[in-house]
């Protein structure tokens, strides 16, 4: 048997984790290291960050914040922002992360993604696609943290970064995203039945019931998680938590 | 003192990390050298098989890891990839494997209709299959963080010491005399990587 994994999803902003609602409103969440030290103790089944401004500043990751992490957490770890070469992912490898996460960069140069799969392996490259619904209820795919429209529907973009060797696809909706109303389950189900590498479901989660949907109608393969790991309840206080696993195992495989 | 191998095939880091939490010393090293006088050692790896044997071949590490592995009987561990490169051969590639452990690497193959992705991702269960000094102390629902879309296969089920369900049960340990290979990767399963690796580091 293999168990679903639940992955919480953490942003990095000026050395600081953050939390947004619907890719904006940052809520300040805490320390990197501590938090991910909580989340070790915890045993959570993967870790994934995403640094919000490395793209958008035009910067390199921040190494530093990076080993401190790999230095005490004990579980696989990914990473994305900023990043644009073999090299820089060489880096983040060779710190103790075993997955990268890209959004921004295969848009302009799609073949990154080959050569980096070429380099590494398919498993270890992930693609991150942002969504929104526009006005007429489309959905579209976004780059730089959402804030750029790439006029591509979010299955065919999905199929393009399979065949070009992404091993994982992350899939956020950004509506849905810190509001705790549940995933956008067409979405997922849209684009994870067009591809045949797992789907990562981000994006809307507020409750167990929430991952255990996204799974059994979403047919993602797996559950990225922010608001509901990081906050007591909706509206309340930062608390780091992690769903039981018992009561886990109840709604997922 | 661990000895991990360095022959640019894969995240040293973590390892280093897990054994620096459960206090034991650690080594990098690609130089013929300092294997040489190594106590155990680990051997990691991600990536192609064929790629990796080409690697160890060309910074002539052939001739130092046989030599500890067989000759010396050092405690050996290949991680991964690295177990993989313990058998024969593998259906991913054309090149030899080291061949230490009477097995073979080869893909997942499910039916048709199966709808299991390739490759295995995730946490998965482990059953003991053979008693091994290494697989001591488990826990009942012992579990570690898989991927990979080759496993090995066993000549003789004394040679598999843990089974994994994925589809069906395959090799996900396997030892031969003091050497030793995991599919999975202890240094990113938490206490459940650390119980293994400090068996390794007991030995």
């Amino acid at each position: 048997m293999l168990k679903t994994r639940v992955i919480p999803c953490l942003l990095l902003r000026d050395e600081s984790l953050v939390k947004t609602v619907q890719f904006r409103k940052f809520g300040y969440i805490g320390d990197p290291a501590n938090t991910c030290r909580i989340f070790n103790e915890l045993e959570v089944d993967e870790l994934a960050f995403l640094d919000i401004t490395a793209s958008k500043e035009n910067r390199e990751p921040n190494y530093k914040i990076l080993r401190e992490i790999a230095n005490e957490c004990f579980m696989p770890l990914s990473y994305g922002g900023g990043i644009r070469s073999i090299q820089m992912a060489e880096i983040i490898f060779n710190i103790g992360f075993e997955k990268i996460i890209l959004n921004s960069y295969p848009f302009e140069k799609p073949n990154i993604i080959s050569e980096l799969a070429q380099a590494f392996g398919s498993q270890s490259i992930i693609i991150a696609i942002d969504v929104k619904k526009n006005f007429f209820g489309k959905y579209e795919t976004f780059g730089l943290s959402g804030t750029v429209n790439k006029k591509k529907k979010p299955a065919a973009w999905a199929r393009e970064v399979q065949d070009l060797g992404a091993g994982e696809i992350l899939l956020t909706s950004i509506d849905h995203e810190g509001t705790w109303k549940g995933f956008d389950l067409d979405l997922i189900k849209q684009v994870a039945d067009s591809v045949s590498i797992p789907v990562i479901a981000h994006g809307g989660a507020g409750n167990i019931e929430d991952i255990g949907k996204a799974c059994s109608k979403g047919h993602a393969s797996a559950v990225a998680v922010g608001s509901m790991v990081v906050y007591q309840k909706q509206g309340m206080g930062v608390l780091v938590n992690f769903p039981d696993k018992n009561n886990l195992s109840k709604v997922i495989g | 003192m661990i000895t991990i191998i360095d022959y640019g095939m894969g995240n040293t880091g973590s390892i280093v990390n897990m054994l620096k939490k459960i206090g034991v010393k650690s080594l990098i090293t690609s130089n013929p050298e300092e294997i040489a006088k190594a106590r155990k050692i680990i051997l990691p790896g991600v990536g192609h098989f064929d790629r990796a044997m080409e690697k160890i071949n060309q910074n002539s590490l052939r001739e130092i890891l046989d030599q500890k592995a067989l000759q010396e009987k050092v405690p050996f561990l290949g991680i991964c990839l690295g177990m993989q490169l313990l058998t024969k051969s593998s259906e991913e590639g054309k090149c030899p494997g080291l061949g230490w452990i009477p097995a073979k690497t080869v893909r997942f193959h499910f039916p048709q209709e199966s709808t299991l992705k390739i490759p295995h991702m995730g946490w998965n269960l482990v059953q003991r299959s053979t008693p091994s000094p290494l697989t001591e102390n488990f826990e009942t629902e012992h579990r570690f963080y898989f991927v990979h879309s080759y496993h090995a296969q066993v000549e003789d089920e004394k040679y598999s010491i843990l089974k994994t369900e994925y589809g069906y049960f395959f090799d996900s340990a396997i030892q031969k005399d003091n050497i030793f290979g995991v599919q999975f990767h202890p240094e990113k399963s938490h206490r459940f990587g650390m119980r293994l690796l400090e068996n390794f580091a007991r030995l």
